[in-house]
């Protein structure tokens, strides 16, 4: 089959990402439907689904909130329905804690406990009821990947980003020893720090940054995506996944 | 025997009875499954995610209250979520004994159905007034999410506690395309499969749509499992090659694994990819693929029960059933387990 240049490894590829409707997320739903994956994306907000899944045809839009475990399952059962079976799960979607930031003596409980719910237990609880299929996914050679996105505020202490950094923190730790305990099954639970980059998300926590500083989305996602690709049991073709 | 009346998969005190190739029965706490096996030997479990495959709703023409179960489906095309047979109560919900639910109001072709945000069309009877082929309208995507959104897992009375997917859905489970779950799967959680491979014992899986269990009407109940498609991937019948290859034995995790390797096997040589399992197993089936099987405890005149027939003989299982009554074993599907190896006098080809 003639596959144009840009599209190896990524056609018959499926991918979902959570936060899927802006920043990093937005960046890899683009990239990822562009190179010929089949995309779900997961977001809060259901006119925001509505218009990225109509500016990316065949993509698989999904309404629902990570952060609450009642979510899990119907947005798992759409992922799995919607593509059919999964090979990469990014968990993009993050919540900043308190905003504007605030010491942790400053920071509400119920703050905490918000970036807790979205950056460690989502992820968690997600991956869980994904397992199976990325299990399956990786005994057919196929992938079997989780994508965690971290920071670096999940390794250094920055005052102020404690709800963020502590729940990173969690989520990358988290990462590394799952990982380890699924080897042999074949599924890989990774973390990265995408670096600063210019999104909604850093301009809630930072407002003032200079933009021209921060790295585009866009080349965060390309970054992202090499590292998914490195750890696929192989690179898929359309003729071979067909 | 008790019936299991809480949704924990992996009860600390969950327990096995195993039927050897010599009809010799003994005790196992089922945590301790693994020990049974051989290096060597391949276990195949079922990979299916349930469906939230109960669906509440209003026959709009009568306006009657009705619950949809959702029963068969055609393949396991994702996109095959369109046609659906279903079986239909009357109102009422999983409190009631299903033999003790009221009828639906007459269903007749072409009868809409609101399921909350679902909306079906009564497609045609299917010989019986309460089991339908029924349509759903509208984007394949909006039907996936109106299932997500208001289907509930089926349930039955003897479990009180509503459940959600997260009881159901089986560590491994994949794919959503089980009416119920694929219980025997409860058992395997990932420190097992871990601990089976370590013990040199092969895992594989395939994607089967285990049907439901029971409808409460014995009409119906003769007619299970209705034919159910199933999916088998190529690292798993290459797996099962060479397990033959190298004498070891195939264990299969439940009745739907034993239905999917036995009906695809009926096509010699076995082959990766989708069918439908339409086979009936019972004591006259020679098993082509599977030695041994770990289920649920079933009650004699079910069809899990004559498929447990095919592996070993009458007396056996009478002095099984004997056994399980005595020692206290639990029923149904978060209950203690049966672990069945094919009779040496049964031994096929």
């Amino acid at each position: 089959m003639k596959r144009s240049t840009n599209d190896t490894g990524l056609r018959g590829v499926r991918i979902a990402v959570t936060g899927g409707t802006s920043g990093l997320g937005l960046a890899l739903v683009r990239e990822w439907h562009q190179r010929g994956a089949s995309v779900a994306f997961v977001a809060r907000d259901a006119e925001n689904v509505a218009r990225v899944a109509a500016a990316h045809d065949g993509a698989v839009g999904i309404t629902g909130d990570i952060s609450k475990k009642d979510w899990i399952h119907p947005i798992a059962l759409q992922i799995l329905g919607g593509l059919g079976a999964l090979d990469v799960l990014v968990n993009n979607a993050s919540s900043l804690g308190p905003v504007p930031l605030a010491p942790l003596s400053d920071t509400e409980c119920e703050d905490l406990e918000a970036a807790l719910a979205a950056n460690v237990l989502g992820p968690f609880r997600l991956t869980k009821a994904l397992l199976g299929a990325l299990r399956a996914s990786a005994a057919e050679r196929r992938g079997g990947i989780v994508m965690n996105i971290s920071s670096d505020a999940a390794v250094t202490p920055y005052p102020n980003w404690g709800a963020y950094g502590a729940s990173k923190a969690a989520l990358r730790h988290l990462s590394a020893i799952w990982d380890l305990e699924l080897d042999g099954a074949g599924v890989r639970i990774l973390s990265r720090d995408p670096g600063d980059m210019d999104t909604p998300l850093h301009k809630l926590a930072v407002p003032d940054a200079d933009p021209s500083t921060l790295l585009k989305p866009e080349a965060a996602a390309a970054d992202i995506t090499r590292a998914i690709l490195d750890a696929m049991p192989h690179r898929v073709t359309r003729s071979e996944a067909a | 025997m008790l019936p299991a009346t809480r949704p924990v998969q992996r009860p600390a005190d969950a327990k096995l009875l195993a039927i050897d190739a010599g009809g010799r029965i003994s005790h196992w706490p089922r945590a301790r499954f693994a020990e049974l096996l051989r290096p060597g030997d391949l276990v195949v479990a079922n990979d299916a995610a349930t469906l939230p495959a109960s669906l509440a709703g209003i026959h709009v023409r009568t306006g009657k209250a009705i619950e949809v179960r959702l029963a068969q489906r055609g393949s396991l095309d994702p996109c095959d979520v369109r046609e659906f047979v279903a079986i239909v109560f009357g109102e009422g919900d999983h409190h009631t004994r299903t033999e003790d639910r009221p009828a639906p109001p007459p269903l007749l072709p072409g009868d809409v159905l609101q399921l909350g945000p679902l909306r079906a069309v009564v497609r045609r009877l299917v010989g019986h007034p309460r089991l339908v082929a029924l349509g759903f309208e509208g984007p394949i995507e909006a039907i996936w999410s109106g299932l997500a959104i208001h289907g509930r897992p089926i349930q039955y009375a003897h479990m009180e506690p509503t459940l959600a997917l997260w009881d159901v859905w089986t560590p491994i489970a994949g794919f959503p395309a089980a009416f119920e779950p694929p219980s025997a799967g409860f058992v395997l959680d990932w420190h097992t499969i871990s601990e089976l491979r370590s013990r040199g014992v092969g895992f594989a899986t395939l994607t089967h749509a285990a049907g439901i269990s029971s409808t409460g009407d014995p009409e119906l109940d003769r007619r299970l499992p209705l034919d159910e498609p199933y999916r088998i991937p190529a690292a798993t019948v290459e797996a099962i090659g060479r397990t033959r290859e190298r004498g070891g034995r195939m264990i299969a995790i439940g009745t739907t694994v034993v239905r999917a390797l036995e009906s695809a096997a009926e096509s010699s040589p076995l082959k990766p990819g989708g069918g439908i399992a339409t086979l009936r197993i019972g004591p006259g089936t020679t098993l082509q693929v599977v030695d041994a099987m770990l289920s649920g405890t079933h009650e004699p005149g079910t069809s899990h029960y004559e498929l447990l027939r095919a592996f070993t003989d009458e007396v056996t299982l009478r002095r099984a059933d004997r056994e399980l009554e005595a020692h206290g074993y639990r029923t149904h599907e978060f209950g203690d387990s049966v672990f069945v190896f094919r009779a040496r006098s049964r031994k096929g080809a």
